[in-house]
């Protein structure tokens, strides 16, 4: 932890004591707030759905918010991590601990392919790419029936155990799901945090703030981008395993736009360019799903409602604009 | 291979420009909207949605096809107005990613709109009974309606055409998009033109929504689809040119329905394919201005 209080920038330093405080140590606390999370809600399965799309919506804002290019075609990342995964364990029956990080390894793959034709285009061309290339990621799966599993999705990704050094957990309790997903979460706040805290995620905000000053400065704006894709590309792969084993099944929906989209929303509403924003756009979201999805089918129409008033008026998101409050 | 004829090669190739001729309509709404107010409308495959359904609905009404071809983009460039003026107009000025996100909200809130009125479930949509049928084309029978859509297309592809070069409002609009500054200082009001310009293109995506709805049913998700394939057809293009749009339209429709005859379960990868290649050739696409977009 002490490098990382080290390579942040000095200009924090002048903020209030407790402030500083929190993003010093951000990946701590947010590990804590996960770890303790499952006690706040009413059931623990949302709470898992939480953490993982949470953890999609991080890759997804390292990307967006802090290198400032706009994704439409997260789900293809995504979705690889979980058919990756998947396949490792129904097709070549892989132990989990080989497979997760295959999932993360084929999505890291399956970015540095989109990232490297998208990241040819520029401005406001990018967003159409990567949703142009996320739907033919789909048709792809869609069409391998014999590795995939086709319409049907992929069915038989069964882990009732997980065996850690003659430990054994009971994966089927959801708690214990819980908090083993949590451990990959919990690792993957951390190394986000240091990568945006090493002198790379620096340039990575140098690029979004000003590409021309940036490469003046001498910095490889092309691989800057690409390499932040694909580490965008890992965690969110990595968010698509964990979800392939929580399910049992990857389902074909995991490829669809709407799937991207979610990404786009969660990142919004909750704060884009945030540590913990996508965390909190993630558990709005989900939780206004589930309410919402109580009294009517139509739930879609309230999350795009409070999304496009989002734009409208908060475009800090949620977290974004209570930590500019706490600031002033 | 061996079993393609020439007469079958060119019938799939009429096949191709008929659906080469929806894109046509689609992108060029969206190269339109971009080229003037630099917004990409991410909500353009929920106009074409809401202009196959709005046709559905008048058609029960009792309506014919033929008002509904007048009557579709009427309805649907009014909803691109009130959408323009106040839902994308306070967005000016706030970076390029704002109004897309914002659409892409938008396109949420119609479908789900769509979903309560009509239900999940789609529609057939019949052809109307003049168009049935097919007529001899020289190298055999085609579709008479997928010849109407190629006539359609060209009409209002043309009637744009003379509106943009050969009316003083076309001048405005032009001069806007090279620079909406110098309009402006000029005592014109460019937020009118980009009002009306967003509605125009809103309104040629209805139209080709109710052209589509024949082929292919009338589903709530139909937007989504040919919103992907669009952007194909802008990136092949070139982002803001009409030209463009045209060209890649044709040339997307085509390449699909080619496939389609040799390698069916490739129809719908092939053309992001195209994609592909155009961006490592030549990234800015066959129209378009390299930076343009930076």
């Amino acid at each position: 932890m002490n490098e990382i209080s080290q390579a942040l920038p000095q200009a924090q330093a002048s903020r209030v004591g407790w402030f500083d405080f929190v993003t010093r140590h951000r990946a701590i606390l947010a590990s804590v707030l996960v770890l303790v999370f499952p006690l706040m809600m009413p059931f623990t399965a949302l709470a898992v759905n939480i953490l993982i799309y949470g953890l999609y919506a991080l890759g997804f804002n390292l990307l967006f918010g802090y290198l400032g290019l706009l994704s439409f075609g997260h789900a293809a990342l995504f979705g690889s991590g979980a058919y990756f995964c998947g396949i490792a364990i129904v097709h070549f029956g892989l132990p989990w601990y080989l497979a997760i990080p295959i999932g993360v390894l084929g999505a890291a793959v399956m970015a540095a392919i989109i990232g490297g034709l998208a990241i040819r285009t520029r401005g406001i061309y990018f967003a159409m790419v990567t949703l142009a290339l996320s739907q033919c990621v789909f048709y792809l799966f869609y069409q391998a029936v014999d590795w995939t599993g086709g319409e049907n999705g992929l069915r038989g990704i069964n882990v009732r155990e997980i065996n850690l050094f003659g430990w054994r957990f009971d994966f089927i309790d959801p708690l214990t799901r819980y908090y083993f997903v949590a451990a990959f979460v919990i690792l993957a706040l951390f190394v986000l945090s240091r990568i945006l805290a090493s002198p790379f995620g620096a340039v990575i905000e140098a690029v979004r703030e000003n590409e021309a000053r940036a490469r003046a400065s001498g910095y490889n704006v092309t691989l800057t981008r690409l390499i932040t894709f694909i580490l965008s590309g890992a965690f969110c792969g990595l968010a698509g395993a964990l979800m392939a084993l929580h399910l049992s099944i990857v389902p074909i929906e995991i490829l669809h736009i709407e799937t991207s989209g979610m990404a786009v929303m969660m990142s919004l509403l909750g704060g884009m360019g945030s540590f913990f924003g996508p965390f909190v756009g993630a558990a709005v979201f989900l939780t206004l799903e589930n309410l919402v999805s109580l009294w009517t089918v139509h739930w879609q129409l309230f999350v795009g409602a409070i999304f496009v008033a989002c734009v409208l008026f908060f475009p800090a998101g949620i977290w974004g604009t209570l930590l500019k409050w706490v600031k002033s | 291979m061996a079993g393609l004829s020439f007469d079958l090669i060119a019938m799939q190739l009429f096949t191709g420009l008929a659906l080469g001729a929806i894109y046509v309509l689609f992108a060029i709404g969206l190269s339109l909207i971009f080229g003037m107010l630099t917004v990409v409308n991410f909500a353009h495959g929920a106009f074409y949605m809401v202009g196959a359904y709005v046709g559905l609905f008048l058609v029960s009404l009792g309506g014919n096809f033929w008002l509904c071809l007048v009557a579709v983009p009427l309805i649907i460039g009014t909803c691109g107005l009130v959408v323009e003026r106040f839902l994308i107009r306070p967005l000016y000025g706030r970076g390029i990613d704002y109004p897309l996100l914002l659409t892409f909200g938008l396109s949420y809130v119609m479908i789900e709109l769509v979903r309560i009125a009509f239900g999940k479930s789609g529609y057939p949509f019949d052809t109307p009974e003049l168009l049935q049928g097919a007529v001899n084309i020289g190298v055999g029978y085609f579709p008479l309606y997928r010849l109407f859509i190629i006539g359609v297309a060209a009409a209002v592809l043309l009637g744009l055409w003379l509106f943009l070069e050969r009316t003083s409002f076309g001048l405005i609009i032009r001069a806007g998009a090279r620079d909406p500054q110098i309009v402006r200082v000029l005592g014109v009001d460019v937020s009118r033109v980009w009002l009306f310009v967003f509605g125009i293109g809103c309104g040629i995506a209805g139209l080709a929504g109710l052209l589509a709805a024949p082929l292919q049913g009338v589903i709530p998700e139909m937007g989504s689809t040919i919103l992907a394939e669009a952007f194909v057809v802008t990136v092949v293009g070139g982002m803001g040119s009409i030209g463009g749009a045209v060209i890649a339209g044709l040339l997307v429709g085509v390449v699909v329905s080619m496939t389609s005859l040799v390698a069916p379960e490739m129809a719908k990868v092939s053309i992001f394919a195209l994609m592909a290649i155009v961006l490592l050739i030549r990234p800015q696409g066959f129209f378009g201005r390299a930076g343009l977009m930076s």
